[in-house]
Parts: C-alpha cells; sequence; structure tokens
C-alpha cells in the first residue's frame, strides 16, 4: 500500500529541512522517494499541518523491578486516574507510574514512537522486557546497568586487562538484549551494601578499594572500544547532593574525552552558594557542557506535583528517603548485581530547594548551546510523569509563559535564579533536534527520528498552534511503522513495536568459561538460564528484535 | 535409568520450589517425567504429576476443545460479576487471563491473596528495605525467621542459600546464626553443617505482634518497662537485635502464608521498621526478605502490577482497574453472592483446585486436577515449564527464570484456552 502524506510543514533536523512544505510517500511501512505517475492508495492533505518523525523517548523509566515496585507502593496515586476501557483500548492506570498498557496509549497519543528504559539491571533484564513488550504502539529498548556488580568491581580490583572488561560488557549487553550501558552511581550501590554511605568520585570502595572514577573511565572505554553507538550512559555519584556540581565537572574532565552521556543532569548541578548552601551550577555545568564536545547530556527536568522517584541508586535514595512523600519508600539490595530505590516525591513550587531546581533544569536547557547534544527528558517519573512533556515544550519554547510560570514559584529561588534574564526561545526545529533527530543520532538508530528515504515510517503531524502546549499534546496523526495509530488524540489501531538491540562483536569463550564457574559458585541461577534467548522475545509474534550495527574501534 | 527412548534435561528451572532452583536434572520418556537430580518434595510432585485429562467436559461430558470454549464464553456473556481465581500461572497465561477478566468486567482474585496481602499492605503503607536470594546467599551473617517454617514451603532454602559452601566476600558459612522466634522448625534443614541448631525462642502465635512490636521498640532505642513480653524475655528480644546490629548484613525472614491470623501485617510492618531503623542508625546493613508467592502466584501478582497497577484483588466492573483488598475477595463475593460465574486459572499446581461452589465454573487448570466438585467447564491444560515455554517470577519477585518445554503432550497452554474464550466472546 502507497500512502502519501501531502504539504505538511516538515521539520526533518537529519536533513536540515527545517519548515519547508513537502510531500512524504510510505510504503510497507518505510518512507520511501516520490514514485513517479502511481497513485497513492491512501492521501492525507497536511496542509498547515507540521510534520516530524515520531519522538523518541531516549531516558524513561518504563519497565522494570522498580517501575513495578513504584505501582505497588502507589495504589492512592492509581486511583486518582484511572483508564477505562475504551475503543481499542485496554483498561489501566496513569499518571506517575502507570501501567504498561496505558504508557503505550499516552505516549503514543503524544507523538511518541520510541522509548528506552535507561535502567535494566542485568539480573532483572528479563522483566523489563516482559514489561515493554507490554507497552503497545512502541519501540523499546534498554540500557544495561554496569558498575556496582561484583563481577565488574572484581575485574576492576584484580586489574584485568581492559579487552578482557570488554568481553564481560559486551557478553552482558548481549544477554540482557540492551541497546546501551548505563552505569549509576558508579560503585556506590555495592558500597552501600557494605555500609558505606556516599562515595565521591575519587573515594575508594571499602571492599574492592576501586574509585568511582576508575568505574566510569573503564566503561565509558569498553562501550567506546567495542563501537556500541550510544556513549557511556551516566548517573553519576552524589545525586541530589548540594555542591554536587564540582563531582559533575571533575567526572567530565575525568573521562579523559571519551564519550559519555550525562543522564538527569539537573540532579548533578548544584551549588552551595546562598544562605541556605543551595544553588544553581547550571552556568558551570552548561559551560563544561559547551566546551566538551564529548558530551551529551538528557536534563531530568523537574516539573511541579507528585510523582514517585524510581531508581538504581539505592545508596542516593535511602539518603533521601526522608523526604518520601506520604512517608513510604522502598530500597533493595539485589543479587550482588545493583539495587533500587523507590521514594515518591511531590515537588512543590512554594519549597525553596523545588522552585530551585526547577529553575536549573530550564537554565541548563536554555544555556546549553548545542541541541544536538541536549535531550528533552523529566527521567520519567523522576523528575515529573512523561505526560507533562507538551507543558516543558511550552516552557522552553515560549519566553513570557516561562517568565509568568517564575513570577508564581518561591521568591527566594526566582531571585537567585537567572531564568528570567534568560531570552532564549527554542525553534520547533530545535524541538525536533531533541526529540528525534538527536536522540536518534545518540543511540545508533540509523532508520528512526528522521523522515528520508528507508526511514521506519514513525512520523507525527501536528496542527500548529500558538500555545505549544496544546500542540504537542495531541497531534492530528501518528504512524507507527506507516500505519496510522493515532488520529485526532484517539487510538486507532494497535500495533506493538521493536526492541532496539546492539549485538557488539566480542569473544564469548574466555568470559563465559570463568562466567559459568562464576554463576555457579556465587549466584542463584543458572548461566544458561540469565541469558535471554531471541525467541523469549519473539515468541508471541508481538515484539522484533532489532540489532543495530556497532562500528568496532 | 534410562532408555533410548527417554530425553535427558540439565539445568531445569523448578517452578514449583518457590526459589526457582534452575540445577534440576530430568529425565522425559514419552509424557513420563522423572526427577533424576536436585529434586525436593514439592518440585518431584509438581513435575512427575501425571497427565490424566487430555480432554475437556462440558457438565462432566466430555467434549471438543471448541466446544468447550463456547460453553465457557456463554457463561461470561451472560455472567454480572464473573469473578477469576486461582492463579498459579505463568507471565502468559496471566496475560492472557487478565485480557479476559477486563473483557468481561471480571474480578481478578488469587488463592494464596489473604498471605500476599500481609505483605503488600506494608509495602504501600510505609515500604520496606528488602534483599534477594543472591544477597542473602552471599551476605547473611544473622539470619531471623518471624513466625514460619521456612522448609515447609521452601524445601531447598537452606541448601541453596545459607548452607552454601563459599561466598564471594570469604564468610564461613558454617558459622551463620539463624534465629527462630515463634514457631520452631518442622526439620533440621536449619542446623548448621556442623550440627549446631537453630537458636528458637518458642512463642504462640497470639504474642506475634507484641514481640514484633517490641522488636521494633528496641531497635528504636526504646527502653521498654517489663521484662517479658509474649512469653519471651526482653532481654532475649534485646539480644536478637544486638546480634542484628553486630552483623554485617544481617536478614529477618518470613512466609506470608505462616503469619495466618488477622492483621499480620501490622506484625510485618513492625519487623519491616525495626529493620529500617537498624539502617537508619548508620551503624550496619540489614533487610527483610519477604517470602512467599508458591505455584505461580508472584508471577501473577508481577503482571498483574505492570498491567493494572495493582498487584491484587482487582475489578474491572466499572471499565478500570480498581484496588480492594477487602470487597474482592474470592470468599467474599462468593458468600454474598456477588460473583455468578467463577473461571478458576491454575496451570501449574494439580492440586490448586477450585472450592465448592453454588455458581456456574470454569477450569482452566493442569492436567490431573482432581475436582470435589464437577466444574460446569474443565479444560484441562498443560504446564509452563513441562508442556511448554514460559516464564516465571521467583519468591524474591527480581529474578524471572524462563521455563522449558520438556515433552510434546499435546495439552493446549492455558493462555491459548483463555485467547480462545475471549475471542469467541
Amino acid at each position: 500500500m502507497l500512502t502519501k502524506l501531502t504539504g505538511g510543514k516538515v521539520y526533518d533536523p537529519a536533513h536540515g529541512i527545517n519548515g519547508e512544505v513537502r510531500d512524504i510517500w510510505i510504503r510497507d511501512g518505510r518512507i520511501v522517494a516520490a514514485p513517479g505517475n502511481e497513485q497513492a492508495s491512501q492521501e492525507y492533505d497536511l496542509n498547515g499541518k507540521v510534520v516530524m518523525a515520531g519522538a523518541i523517548d531516549m531516558h524513561t523509566h518504563i519497565g522494570g523491578g522498580k517501575v513495578n515496585i513504584a505501582r505497588s507502593l502507589l495504589p492512592e496515586d492509581h486511583r486518582g486516574d484511572p483508564v477505562e476501557r475504551h475503543g481499542l483500548m485496554r483498561a489501566g492506570c496513569g499518571h506517575a507510574a502507570p501501567s504498561t498498557l496505558t504508557t503505550g496509549y499516552r505516549y503514543a497519543e503524544m507523538g511518541y514512537t520510541a522509548g528506552f528504559e535507561p535502567a535494566v539491571l542485568p539480573i532483572n533484564a528479563r522483566q523489563a522486557h516482559h514489561e515493554m513488550a507490554d507497552v503497545p504502539l512502541m519501540d523499546v529498548g534498554g540500557y544495561v546497568m554496569l558498575g556496582s556488580d561484583d563481577y565488574f568491581l572484581r575485574m576492576l580490583q584484580a586489574g584485568k586487562s581492559q579487552e578482557e572488561i570488554n568481553n564481560y560488557v559486551a557478553w552482558t549487553i548481549h544477554s540482557s538484549q540492551c541497546i546501551g550501558v548505563k552505569v549509576v552511581n558508579p560503585g556506590g550501590i555495592s558500597a552501600f551494601k557494605f555500609n558505606q554511605r556516599s562515595l565521591d568520585l575519587d573515594e575508594q570502595h571499602v571492599y574492592y578499594g576501586v574509585t568511582p572514577r576508575k568505574v566510569l573511565q573503564t566503561l565509558a572505554r569498553a562501550v567506546h572500544e567495542l563501537g556500541v553507538p550510544h556513549p557511556l550512559h551516566v548517573h553519576g555519584c552524589n545525586l541530589g547532593v548540594p555542591g554536587n556540581m564540582e563531582t559533575t565537572l571533575n567526572t567530565i574532565t575525568g573521562i579523559e574525552g571519551l564519550p559519555m552521556h550525562l543522564t538527569h543532569i539537573q540532579f548533578h548541578s548544584y551549588g552551595t552558594e546562598g544562605d541556605r548552601k543551595f544553588s544553581s551550577g547550571a552556568a558551570q555545568i552548561a559551560e563544561a557542557f559547551n566546551r566538551n564536545k564529548n558530551i551529551t547530556m538528557d536534563v531530568g527536568q523537574i516539573l511541579f506535583g507528585a510523582t514517585v522517584t524510581a531508581s538504581g541508586d539505592s545508596q542516593r535514595q535511602f539518603a533521601n528517603a526522608g523526604h518520601a512523600h506520604n512517608g513510604k519508600w522502598v530500597v533493595m539490595d539485589i543479587e550482588c548485581d545493583a539495587g533500587c530505590g523507590v521514594v515518591p516525591f511531590k515537588y512543590k513550587d512554594k519549597n525553596f530547594v523545588n522552585a530551585l531546581q526547577w529553575a536549573i533544569g530550564l537554565e541548563i536547557f536554555l544555556l546549553a548551546e548545542d541541541p544536538w547534544r541536549i535531550f528533552l527528558t523529566t527521567d520519567h517519573p523522576n523528575g515529573a510523569p512523561f505526560t507533562m512533556y507538551p507543558h516543558l515544550i511550552k516552557l522552553l519554547t515560549n519566553k513570557s509563559f516561562r517568565n509568568d510560570m517564575l513570577a508564581t514559584i518561591n521568591p527566594e529561588a526566582a531571585a537567585l535564579s537567572t531564568l528570567g534574564t534568560l531570552d532564549r526561545e527554542y525553534s520547533l526545529y530545535e524541538i525536533a533536534i531533541m526529540t528525534r533527530a538527536g536522540a536518534a543520532r545518540l543511540l545508533g538508530l540509523k532508520d528512526r527520528g528522521h523522515l528520508g528515504v528507508g526511514a521506519g515510517a514513525d512520523i507525527t503531524v501536528y496542527t500548529e498552534q500558538e500555545d505549544k502546549e496544546a500542540m504537542f499534546a495531541k497531534p492530528d496523526y501518528v504512524f507507527k511503522d506507516g500505519e496510522l495509530v493515532v488520529k485526532h488524540g484517539e487510538v486507532v489501531k494497535i500495533v506493538w513495536g521493536n526492541v532496539h538491540t546492539v549485538k557488539p562483536e566480542f569473544d564469548r569463550g574466555p568470559v563465559e568459561k570463568d562466567l559459568n564457574e562464576y554463576f555457579d559458585k556465587y549466584l542463584t541461577m543458572k548461566l544458561d538460564n540469565f541469558i535471554i534467548r531471541n525467541e523469549e522475545i519473539e515468541m508471541d509474534g508481538r515484539s522484533k528484535i532489532i540489532v543495530h550495527p556497532c562500528g568496532r574501534v | 535409568m534410562t532408555d533410548s527412548s527417554s530425553q535427558i534435561w540439565e539445568n531445569v528451572p523448578s517452578p514449583f520450589c518457590g526459589i526457582a532452583s534452575d540445577d534440576l536434572k530430568i529425565q522425559v520418556t514419552g509424557n513420563e517425567i522423572k526427577v533424576l537430580a536436585n529434586g525436593d518434595a514439592i518440585t518431584v510432585a509438581g513435575f512427575e504429576q501425571p497427565i490424566t485429562d487430555t480432554l475437556p467436559r462440558v457438565g462432566g461430558k466430555t467434549v471438543t476443545l471448541e466446544e468447550a470454549v463456547a460453553a465457557a464464553a456463554g457463561y461470561l456473556r451472560d455472567a454480572r460479576l464473573p469473578l477469576f481465581s486461582g492463579f498459579g500461572t505463568d507471565v502468559n497465561d496471566t496475560r492472557a487471563a487478565l485480557s479476559l477478566a477486563d473483557h468481561c468486567g471480571g474480578v481478578m482474585d488469587k488463592s494464596r491473596a489473604e498471605a500476599s496481602l500481609r505483605n503488600l499492605l506494608v509495602l504501600s503503607d510505609t515500604g520496606w528495605v528488602a534483599t534477594t536470594l543472591g544477597e542473602l546467599k552471599n551476605r547473611v551473617e544473622v539470619l531471623v525467621v518471624f513466625g514460619s517454617d521456612i522448609e515447609a514451603d521452601f524445601p531447598r532454602f537452606y541448601e541453596r542459600l545459607i548452607w552454601n559452601k563459599e561466598t564471594l566476600f570469604g564468610q564461613d558459612t558454617a558459622k551463620r546464626e539463624i534465629i527462630y522466634i515463634g514457631r520452631p522448625p518442622s526439620g533440621n534443614a536449619s542446623t548448621a553443617p556442623d550440627g549446631r541448631k537453630a537458636l528458637v525462642l518458642p512463642c504462640p502465635m497470639e504474642s506475634y505482634p507484641e514481640i514484633a512490636a517490641a522488636l521494633n521498640a528496641v531497635a528504636r532505642g526504646v527502653s521498654l518497662q517489663v521484662e517479658t513480653i509474649g512469653g519471651l524475655a526482653v532481654t532475649e528480644l534485646r539480644a536478637v537485635i544486638d546480634k542484628l546490629k553486630t552483623a554485617k548484613y544481617s536478614v529477618v525472614t518470613w512466609s506470608a502464608g505462616h503469619l495466618n491470623y488477622p492483621h499480620a501485617e501490622l506484625t510485618i510492618q513492625q519487623l519491616c521498621q525495626a529493620i529500617v531503623a537498624i539502617n537508619q542508625s548508620g551503624e550496619t546493613r540489614a533487610a527483610v526478605l519477604p517470602l512467599g508467592g508458591q505455584d505461580g502466584h508472584r508471577t501473577a501478582s508481577q503482571v498483574f502490577a505492570w498491567q493494572t497497577g495493582y498487584p491484587g484483588r482487582i475489578s474491572y466492573a466499572r471499565g478500570y482497574p480498581e484496588f480492594d483488598p477487602y470487597h474482592y475477595s474470592m470468599s467474599k463475593l462468593l458468600a454474598n453472592g456477588e460473583a455468578d460465574v467463577l473461571v478458576w486459572v491454575a496451570t501449574l499446581n494439580a492440586r490448586q483446585t477450585p472450592p465448592v461452589v453454588a455458581i456456574p465454573s470454569i477450569v482452566i487448570g493442569r492436567s490431573g486436577m482432581v475436582f470435589e466438585q464437577e466444574p460446569s467447564v474443565y479444560i484441562p491444560v498443560g504446564a509452563p515449564g513441562i508442556d511448554h515455554a514460559g516464564h516465571m517470577y521467583r519468591c524474591d519477585n527480581v529474578v524471572s527464570m524462563p521455563l522449558k518445554k520438556l515433552r510434546d503432550s499435546g495439552l493446549p497452554s492455558g493462555a491459548e484456552v483463555l485467547k480462545e474464550i475471549e475471542m469467541t466472546l
């Protein structure tokens, strides 16, 4: 079937197309060149509409153990947002920790066609895939967490070669069916199990004697040398600690030019100035970002309201548990592999710290010069639920709206922030970079995030409106792999997305020999049962695994 | 002994033993299964359960699968409030049951829900600091077992996780201390290899709440004005807390099914808060390990949670999932006559049979079930991990195991049958 999208105003930054009127042709789920004389069997008149590739959320907690703990922790939140069975859509729940089904519908209704779970514990990867398989209408993928797992720390302690470590990293990516590698509080999750309550960049882990700096350098090098397109995804040390800006700056210089992605940077950009010893480090962080082209980052913007923070960082989550909304929280030590912490949170605009966090995130967005290296996230649900993205887009694209909001927050925080002096307004082209072209490039998704010939036909069509929140909340049409799945904000067809992975080359023999023995002696399952086989994911015919190429350095 | 028509499987995971031991050696000869190595009473019974029925029945008469599906769909079409229970399932069976219940506005309960709610109510009220089997195996120095006979439900718990020879951090596992509070263990699994018995602080179940509260108080440094609580000396309880505080890593565990009295969640909450306090003291680390979830119960809870937001006791009657731990209990809905069809889904354990009911019942159950009351519709199905591939979750929620297909019995899976019923609707 040939489909034609006629006369839309196209924003396709991967091809430098900035709001030009273009036709787009789709056949068999792909974007194709204009086919000469052949007539389209379906045509959509997009005159006056804005056309972009489907949006990609490159950091969103949509599946895995900690998300399911968050769900079980929050019955009262679900009660506030019940989702009825409606049309093609199954029943579920929404708001902060939505059901998998509702997650897929709501993303699609906003024009998102892919989401990446950033904290896949190797031992819990199967669950992450189970949950992501139940997210309809979206492509998915995961970043596997390393850096606090006993096996890796033991390798570092023993001075194993980079080559041996690369093999282990590659083996873990394969076994967990992931597309990238993440490190969370490098070594710190493990340190917490040894009763070490904090771990700064150059502090030694009490048992293994290694430092977070060493963990970061080794893992960043491994990811780079394996040719995995997505750089090491880093949730740094000292999340949420006033003054952690210094740690973040040292992390940037400490990586010695290797590609590195700093995630939810807002939570790592705090200074210690002022009476309250809490201030914005946005200017310094943005300055370092602008100077160091090897660095990419997503913001993890907070937006006001109740939500839940679900993180692999058991150490920091335990430290922050005193702030838990409604006084309940969960922290877990997990399988000598990782950990997690789930802490409900309520960000209040009249609270000094929360208000300043809000301003810091926005300052970073506005001071970061290169939209190809910064990404629009709320670290769903940690800073805010993903359903607030349209509101965030409005804050970024509309200075007067932003200043109106600034006038309503805690006045002390507002006075300390430079936000009011920042005139920048993101353009639609820049929004398309941050949420599409840049995200796809960052992850190595060659056929997503753009509208060129050969791309998977994930396409979102909006009505251009002055109110960008309204515009981005409810697109006119969303196509997933060429199928119209959302029309005027209503899901009209259910399809199931792809699972994006990489499978870097490596030497399986030696690493598996040693790991086999390690699993048998120390862990609670066989290596053979740990590895997630393709058929487990593809068995029921819904999900399809896509393997993206790695360019070995 | 094997013959030429037999096949041997290694590293087979057990969906039955609660801790998902995956070192089983199994022999399959036709439809007959024999556990050759590393079985335990529960696992052997689970695997070696013979196939009895292969054909569905409606009203006690043998019918084709299509006829049985049509009959089940007929009952559901007429039902005002279908009640789903059992569970007893793997991931795909649970997915299919949720889809069907969503479709027909049913209530979802589980036969083990009463036990698991004791944990879930604590989770959603205050939370906890928890651990998993792998951490236990490598780190625990002191294990406190509260009011539970672990080895009765988890026969290999001690062998695999406590008396393991080696640990990652050089601990001498033979020195591990096991303390039972409440009921003593039924066997000797908790006895150390050198013959050292677990310390037992015996007390009746009626005392559990106050003893748990006293432990929490002591952990928080509160001085108690009495000398004994629930039959135990306060000095003994203080000694337990002291042991937890001096150990580098300690674990408090219980099996919620054994804390079988009203509002046992309050007891569990006190234990959890005691462990929170020990962690908050900064002196050392400790964690809880809530055990339970056998027969695929934990698996069902997980899938319920990710598809609906709630791990159990859900009603779709209003069109969206509603959670009510009190109203949506199977026994209540049966007793007060609200439910008008019972759909019993139990695909792992053939002994997990439905209660006797006064309403029509549809059973999608593992072949081998023996009923006290012939169901209106019975569709025998295969077991995940034996008759088809699948996935299960272990008692600590974190690890899920791939389950293998070991034989070609020709039995449909629960998921296939449930999907057929939904399609027919």
